[in-house]
C-alpha cells in the first residue's frame, strides 16, 4: 500500500481514522490462496473501489469483512478498534452493510417483508416502524420505493435501491457493494453515482467491488487493484481526479499489470482493434442472406420470469445479434423458444427459409440450430456422465454413436478425443465425469458439442458468465470465428461490455418485449441504456 | 405442484469398485440385523434363535430354500419395474395397486379361461394381459406428470389405494368364484406353470431371471437406457438434449407397471392359482429400499432379491415361532433403509475427501468449500 | 329408506365428516408449515400412525384423551426428529428418508399392537361432544358444526393462529424465506437449519395429534395401518393449500364428507361396497388435484437441502 503511513497507529476516532482497516488478511482454500496478506483501508465519506478480475480475491475479502468467512491470518479494525467478525450478524452489528453480487432479496415477498427479514426485533412484525425506517432511508438515497410491492415486480434498479436500504438498515458505517450488477448502463452508473454521493456526504464509507475499469473510474474516489489474491497497486483521489478518463485508464492498467503489457489487451475494454474489425464485418454483412427469422413470437415465462411477446427480428449469415436486458426480462423464454424447448404459442420461426415453429428440439438440432445454455451445470451437461458421453447427449440413438439402438463406446471415445483436442478442454480423460471439470472447461466442452457437426445458427445465453479472463477471451474468439464462417449468431447477455464487444447489432429486451434494435457503434452503449431506461419508464 | 424445483437425483452415488459396492450393501444389512437383534431382546425374544429360525426355514430346509427361490420371482420383477422408473427419477410408488389389479385379472379371469387355452399360449396371453393392465394403471400419474409436471409421488400413491380397492371390489363381485369366502375360482388341475423337474420352483422364476437380464441390457446398452438416465439426472437437461420428455415419462411408467404386472402373473400362475379379497403382499414400499441397496442396478439386485426371498420365507416362520406379527419384517426393512442412507452418505463424503462429520458438528473449524465469487 | 335430505341425515353426514376430516386438518396444517419452510414430508403417514398408537396407549393408561393427544403429538415430533437429523441437518434425500419412516413406523406400531393388544382389543369410551350454547340449537349446523369434541374448536383456533402467524410474525416470515430462498435467509443472519427444524418438529407434532385424534375420537381404538393413507392425502391437501391454513380446513372437510356420505348412505340402506368407501377419498382428492393442477405452486426450495457453501 502506498501513502498515508502517518495515520497508522492513531487511536483516536476522528475523520482521519479509517472506518475499516484490514491488515495482512490471508485466506486459503484447498489449492488456492484467495487472499494473500491484503491490507487496505476505507475512509468515511469516500468510495473505495476494489478492482480486479474474477478470481482476484475480491469477493473472498468482502465475505471476510461481512463475517461469512474467517481469515486464516490478519486483523480487522473498525473505527480503529480491532474486532473479530464471527458471523454476518456480527458484521451487521458492527455497522457493516453488504449488498451481495447475486441479489439476496426474495422475489415472492414484498419490499417491506424483505426488509423486516432478519431485522425485526420482536416476534410480531412491526410494520409501522419498518415503514417509517424505509421512508427515512429512501429519502436519504433520494429514491422512492413502494413498500407493499412484491420485489419480483420491481425493476433491477429499484431492487438495487432496496438492497442498499437493507444494507443500511442497522445504521451501517460501511456499505459494501459487491459487483452490484453487470448490466449497469451509462445511465445506471450515473444514477448509482448520485445515490452514493448522498451517502458519502452523510459520512458513510463505501467499498465498491468491480472488475470493470470504467466503473471503477466513474465511481471510485480511490482504487485498489487486486490480482491473484494480492494488492498490486493503489490510486488515490489526486490521480483519479486529474487527467482524462483515457489517461486514468492507462495509469490503472500500468498499476495492475506493471511491466507486462501483453496482459492488458486481454481486457476487452482495451481492445481498440475490435472497432475496426466490426466495421469490416458490417460491409461483409451487406446482402448476406437471412438465416433465422422470428415473426411475432410469443412464449410463456416460468417461475415469476417474463415470457416473451411479439418478438420479431432477423439474423443474417455471419451476423452476431446481441440481446441486451436485465436478467429475468424474457431472456430464457426467448432462447428456449428459438431452441424449441418452449413451445411458442403465437408467431412463426423460420430457419434458413424453412418454418420450424412446430418442430421439436431434436428436429431443430438436426437442421443446424444450436443452443449454448447459460445453466451449464444443470441443463447443459449431465455432471456425473463422462465428458465423452456428454458430447453426444444431443445425438442419443444416432449413428455412429449408437448402432441399431445399442451404444458404441469406441465411436464415442474417438470423437471425444478429437473434440477435446480441438477445443482445448482440459480433462484428465474422456471418461472423467464432466461435473469434476472447472466451469471454464465445462463451457469449452459445451462449445465443442454445439459448434461441431455443422451449426447454422447458434444461440449463446450468457456465454462467459462466471468464467476466468482467459476463457472469456477464448470463448469470445470462438464466437467471432463462428460468425466469420458465416454462421448466424445470437448472444444473449447481461454484460453490456460483452455485447458491445461482440455484436453487429444489439436488440434490447425489456419485460418480454424487444423495445429496440441498436446498430453497434460509438454511441451504442448510451443508446441501449436509454432503451432500457425508457422501457422501465414505459412499464 | 410444478416440479419441486430442481429435484435431487434419485440415483445414489455409486462407490468405486465391486468391493466398495458390496460393502455399501452389506454394511447396512449388518447394522439392521444388529439393531433388530437389540429390538428383539427388548421384546423379550431370543435374537439368536430368531435368526437361526430364519436361516433354517429360509435356506437350510430344502423346501424352505425352494420357497425362498420361488419368492425371488415377484421381488425381481417388481424391483426391475421400480428400477426402470427410479433411474428416470420417476417415483412409481404405486406398485401395490398395479400389482393387485393384475392379480385380480390373472386370478379371476385367468382361472376361468385357462382351461380353454393351449397350455403355453394361455400363460403368455395372461402374462401379457397382466402387463398391459398394470402398465395402463400408471397412465393417470404418468400423463399428469408429463403434461403438468404434477408430483408423481402423491398421484401414484393415490392411484395405488384406488387400484387396491377396485381389485377388492372385483374379487368380491364380478370375479368371485362359487365359494362362500370372497375369492376367485382356482386354476384347474394342470394349468399352473410347470415346476422345474424335481423341485417346487416354477418356470416363472427362470422367466423372471431372463426378463431381468434383458431389462439390464436395455438400461445399460440402448438409447432408451441413456435417455432414462439423462431424464433421471436432470429433467431440464433432458429437454435441452432434445429428448421427448413427456413421451419418455409415459413409456418409463408403462414399462415399470408392466414389469410389476408380470410379477403378478408369475405369482398367480406359478404359486397361488387364485386370490382372496384383501390379500396384499405390499411389495411396493418394501422393495423400494432394496433397489436402492442395489444402486438401481438390476444385476446387483439379483442377490438382494435372493436375500429378501430368504428373509421373507424364513421371517414368516421365525416371527410365527417368536409369536410376533409378520409385519415385524417391515421394521427390519425400514431400519435397513435408514442405515443404507447413512452409509451412502458417509461413503460419499469420504469419497470426496470431506470429513465424515457434517459442518454443524464441527462448528469450531473454519468453513470450507468456498470459492471466489461465492456471495453466500 | 331414510329421507336423504332430512335434517337428521344431513346433521349426521356433516358431523361425521368433521370427525373424519379433523385428522387431515391437523396433518395438512403441519405439512403446510414444513412445506413453507422447504421440507417435503413423505413420512407424514409414519408420524400420524406413531401419534395414533402412542395417543391410544397413553389414553388407555391415563384415561384422559387430552393427555393422549399430547402424547401422540410428542410421538409425531420424535419421529420427525429423524427428518430433522437426516434431511435438514445432513441434507439427505427427503423422499427416501420419508419412505423409510413410513415403513418403520407402520411396522413398529403393528408389532407393538400385536404384542400388547391382539388378544384383548381394548376400546376407549366415546368422547363427549362440547355443545356451544345457543349455536348448537341451530338446525343441521347446530348438531354438527357446533356439537363437536372440544379439540375440534381447538384445531380451528390453531388454524386461525397459524394463518395469522405465517403472515404477521417474524417466525412466519422466516419460515417463508426458508422455503423460498434459504440462502437469502442465511444472508439475513437467520439460521435456515433452526427455522426448518422448528417447522419440522411442529409438523411432526401436528401430524401426531392428527393421528391421535384418528385413534381416540374417530376410531376409539388402534388397529394396525389405521391411518390408511391419510398422511399422503394430507400432503396433497397441503400442496393445494399453498401456505394458506384455511384451505387445509376445506381440504380436510372435503375428505371427511366424502367418507361420511358413503357411510351414511350405507346406514340409509343403500348398499355400497366398503372398498368403494375406502376408495372415494382418494378419488375425490385426485379429482381436485387435477382440477386445480395449474393453481398449485410449491416453495422454490421445497425438497432441497440447504448446506451453506454448497451449491
Amino acid at each position: 500500500m502506498t501513502g498515508s503511513n502517518d495515520r497508522i497507529g492513531s487511536s483516536t476516532v476522528g475523520v482521519s481514522t479509517p472506518a475499516v482497516e484490514l491488515s495482512g488478511i490471508t485466506k486459503a482454500f484447498p489449492g488456492v490462496i484467495a487472499n494473500d496478506r491484503i491490507s487496505l483501508r476505507a475512509l468515511r465519506g469516500e468510495v473505495l473501489c476494489l478492482l480486479g478480475e474474477n478470481g482476484a480475491g475480491k469477493s473472498t475479502l468482502m465475505s471476510i469483512l461481512s463475517g461469512l468467512y474467517q481469515p486464516d491470518a490478519g486483523s480487522i479494525r473498525i473505527d480503529g478498534r480491532e474486532v473479530r467478525i464471527g458471523s454476518p450478524r456480527d458484521g451487521r452489528e458492527l455497522g457493516i452493510g453488504m449488498v451481495y453480487q447475486h441479489l439476496s432479496l426474495i422475489p415472492t415477498l414484498t419490499v417491506l417483508e424483505n426488509l423486516m427479514l432478519g431485522s425485526n426485533p420482536g416476534i410480531v412484525l412491526d410494520e409501522v416502524r419498518a415503514r417509517a425506517r424505509l421512508g427515512d432511508l429512501a429519502a436519504r438515497l433520494g429514491v422512492h420505493v413502494d413498500a407493499d410491492v412484491r420485489v419480483g415486480a420491481l425493476s433491477l434498479g429499484q431492487q438495487q435501491h432496496v438492497e442498499i436500504i437493507k444494507a443500511l438498515w442497522k445504521d451501517s458505517t460501511v456499505l459494501i457493494l459487491d459487483e452490484p450488477t453487470s448490466m449497469l448502463t451509462p445511465q445506471g452508473i450515473e444514477e448509482l453515482q448520485k445515490v452514493l454521493l448522498g451517502l458519502k456526504a452523510s459520512g458513510l464509507a463505501i467499498i465498491f467491488i468491480t472488475h470493470k475499469l470504467h466503473e471503477a473510474i466513474a465511481i471510485g474516489d480511490r482504487v485498489v487493484a487486486l490480482r491473484q489474491g494480492r494488492v498490486v497497486g493503489e490510486l488515490g483521489p489526486e490521480v483519479l481526479r486529474t487527467g482524462t478518463p483515457h489517461e486514468i485508464q492507462g495509469r490503472i492498467v500500468e498499476v495492475m499489470f506493471g511491466e507486462d503489457p501483453t496482459r492488458g489487451p486481454q481486457i476487452a475494454e482495451l481492445r481498440e482493434d475490435l472497432a475496426a474489425e466490426r466495421s469490416d464485418a458490417r460491409t461483409r454483412l451487406e446482402g448476406s442472406p437471412e438465416i433465422l427469422r422470428l415473426d411475432g413470437v410469443a412464449a410463456p415465462g416460468a417461475r415469476g420470469q417474463h415470457g416473451i411477446e411479439g418478438a420479431t427480428f432477423v439474423v443474417r449469415e455471419g451476423e452476431v445479434l446481441g440481446v441486451a436486458g436485465v436478467d429475468g426480462n424474457g431472456q430464457r423464454a426467448l432462447a428456449e423458444a428459438i431452441a424449441g424447448q418452449r413451445r411458442s404459442s403465437v408467431g412463426t420461426i423460420h430457419l434458413g427459409g424453412e418454418e420450424v415453429t412446430n418442430l421439436s428440439v431434436g428436429a431443430r438440432q438436426r437442421l443446424g440450430l444450436r443452443y449454448v445454455t447459460d445453466d451449464r451445470l444443470h441443463e447443459g451437461v449431465v455432471g456425473r456422465y463422462a465428458v465423452g458421453l456428454n458430447f453426444v447427449l444431443k445425438r442419443i440413438g444416432d449413428e455412429p454413436f449408437w448402432r441399431k439402438g445399442t451404444i458404441d463406446r469406441k465411436a464415442i471415445e474417438t470423437t471425444a478425443r478429437s473434440l477435446i483436442t480441438e477445443f482445448d478442454v482440459r480433462t484428465p480423460s474422456p471418461a472423467t465425469p464432466i461435473g469434476k471439470l472447472s466451469g471454464g472447461n465445462i463451457q469449452k466442452a459445451l462449445l465443442a458439442r454445439e459448434l461441431s457437426f455443422d451449426p447454422r445458427v447458434v444461440v449463446f445465453h450468457k456465454p462467459t458468465h462466471g468464467l476466468d479472463v482467459k476463457t472469456i477471451a477464448a470463448v469470445r474468439d470462438r464466437i467471432r470465428a463462428l460468425a466469420a464462417r458465416g454462421v448466424g449468431v445470437i448472444v444473449i447477455s447481461t454484460d453490456l461490455d460483452e455485447l458491445i464487444d461482440l455484436s453487429d447489432r444489439v436488440a434490447v429486451l425489456f419485460a418480454g418485449r424487444i423495445v429496440g434494435v441498436v446498430e453497434n457503434g460509438p454511441q451504442a452503449a448510451t443508446r441501449i441504456g436509454e432503451l432500457l431506461v425508457g422501457g422501465e419508464a414505459a412499464a | 405442484m410444478s416440479e419441486a424445483a430442481g429435484r435431487t437425483a434419485v440415483n445414489p452415488r455409486r462407490a468405486d469398485g465391486l468391493i466398495g459396492r458390496i460393502g455399501l450393501a452389506l454394511g447396512p444389512i449388518l447394522l439392521a440385523f444388529l439393531t433388530t437383534a437389540v429390538l428383539l431382546a427388548i421384546l423379550g425374544r431370543d435374537p439368536v434363535a430368531f435368526y437361526r429360525d430364519i436361516l433354517l426355514a429360509g435356506v437350510l430346509r430344502p423346501s424352505g430354500l425352494q420357497d425362498s427361490i420361488t419368492r425371488m420371482a415377484p421381488v425381481l420383477l417388481v424391483g426391475a419395474g421400480l428400477i426402470v422408473s427410479f433411474r428416470a427419477s420417476l417415483w412409481n410408488l404405486g406398485a401395490d395397486g398395479q400389482y393387485l389389479l393384475a392379480v385380480a385379472f390373472v386370478a379371476g379371469v385367468g382361472s376361468r379361461v385357462i382351461g380353454d387355452l393351449p397350455p403355453v399360449l394361455g400363460w403368455v396371453v395372461l402374462a401379457v394381459a397382466a402387463m398391459l393392465i398394470a402398465g395402463a394403471w400408471t397412465f393417470v400419474p404418468a400423463l399428469l406428470k408429463a403434461r403438468y409436471g404434477l408430483n408423481e409421488i402423491v398421484t401414484t400413491l393415490m392411484m395405488s389405494f384406488i387400484g387396491i380397492a377396485i381389485a377388492n371390489v372385483l374379487i368380491k363381485g364380478p370375479l368371485k368364484g362359487d365359494e362362500m369366502v370372497p375369492q376367485t375360482f382356482v386354476y384347474p388341475e394342470g394349468t399352473m406353470l410347470w415346476d422345474l423337474p424335481g423341485t417346487t420352483i416354477h418356470v416363472g422364476v427362470v422367466a423372471a431371471l431372463v426378463v431381468v437380464v434383458l431389462v439390464h441390457l436395455v438400461l445399460t446398452r440402448t438409447s432408451l437406457g441413456t435417455r432414462l438416465d439423462v431424464l433421471g439426472a436432470n429433467p431440464r437437461a433432458a429437454v435441452h438434449m432434445g429428448i421427448d420428455v413427456p413421451r419418455l415419462i409415459v413409456v418409463a411408467f408403462f414399462l415399470s407397471g408392466a414389469l410389476i404386472g408380470l410379477a403378478a402373473a408369475s405369482d398367480i400362475m406359478g404359486i397361488f392359482g387364485y386370490v382372496r379379497a384383501d390379500w396384499d403382499p405390499g411389495y411396493g414400499l418394501k422393495v423400494v429400499p432394496l433397489v436402492f441397496l442395489a444402486g438401481l442396478n438390476v444385476i446387483a439386485f439379483i442377490p438382494i432379491a435372493a436375500f429378501f426371498g430368504v428373509l421373507s420365507i424364513g421371517g414368516d416362520y421365525a416371527t410365527r415361532k417368536a409369536d410376533l406379527p409378520s409385519d415385524f419384517i417391515l421394521v427390519f426393512i425400514g431400519l435397513l433403509f435408514l442405515f443404507m442412507i447413512v452409509t451412502q452418505y458417509v461413503s460419499a463424503r469420504r469419497a470426496r475427501g470431506e470429513p465424515v462429520l457434517p459442518a454443524w458438528f464441527r462448528r469450531t473449524l473454519p468453513a470450507r468449500d468456498a470459492t471466489e465469487g461465492d456471495g453466500g | 329408506m331414510v329421507d336423504l335430505l332430512s335434517p337428521t341425515f344431513l346433521t349426521a353426514v356433516l358431523a361425521a365428516g368433521i370427525v373424519a376430516g379433523i385428522p387431515l386438518l391437523f396433518a395438512s396444517l403441519g405439512e403446510t408449515l414444513a412445506e413453507q419452510a422447504g421440507v417435503l414430508n413423505v413420512g407424514l403417514e409414519g408420524m400420524m400412525i406413531s401419534g395414533a398408537f402412542v395417543a391410544f396407549v397413553t389414553a388407555l393408561a391415563v384415561g384422559d384423551y387430552w393427555i393422549g393427544l399430547l402424547a401422540g403429538g410428542i410421538a409425531g415430533a420424535v419421529v420427525s426428529l429423524v427428518m430433522v437429523v437426516f434431511c435438514i441437518r445432513l441434507g439427505l434425500d427427503q423422499i427416501v428418508v420419508g419412505i423409510a419412516l413410513v415403513l418403520t413406523a407402520e411396522g413398529a406400531t403393528s408389532v407393538l399392537h400385536d404384542i400388547w393388544y391382539s388378544r384383548s382389543y381394548p376400546r376407549l369410551p366415546n368422547v363427549e361432544p362440547f355443545r356451544i350454547p345457543l349455536l348448537s340449537e341451530i338446525p343441521v349446523l347446530g348438531g354438527s358444526l357446533f356439537s363437536q369434541p372440544l379439540v375440534v374448536y381447538v384445531a380451528l383456533a390453531g388454524v386461525a393462529f397459524a394463518a395469522w402467524a405465517i403472515r404477521r410474525t417474524r417466525w412466519g416470515l422466516e419460515l417463508r424465506a426458508a422455503g423460498e430462498r434459504p440462502d437469502s435467509l442465511d444472508a439475513a443472519g437467520v439460521s435456515v437449519v433452526r427455522t426448518r427444524t422448528v417447522a419440522e418438529l411442529m409438523c411432526g407434532f401436528l401430524a401426531g395429534v392428527g393421528g391421535g385424534y384418528l385413534a381416540l375420537v374417530g376410531a376409539g381404538t388402534f388397529v394396525p395401518f389405521v391411518t390408511h393413507g391419510a398422511g399422503f392425502i394430507a400432503i396433497v391437501i397441503a400442496m393445494l393449500a399453498r401456505g394458506r391454513p384455511w384451505w387445509c380446513v376445506l381440504g380436510g372437510l372435503l375428505f371427511g364428507i366424502s367418507l361420511s356420505i358413503t357411510t351414511a348412505l350405507q346406514v340409509a340402506g343403500i348398499a355400497i361396497p366398503v372398498d368403494f368407501v375406502e376408495m372415494l377419498p382418494f378419488i375425490s382428492v385426485l379429482v381436485v388435484l387435477v382440477l386445480f393442477v395449474r393453481e398449485s405452486r410449491l416453495p422454490s426450495a421445497l425438497g432441497l437441502p440447504y448446506l451453506r457453501g454448497s451449491r
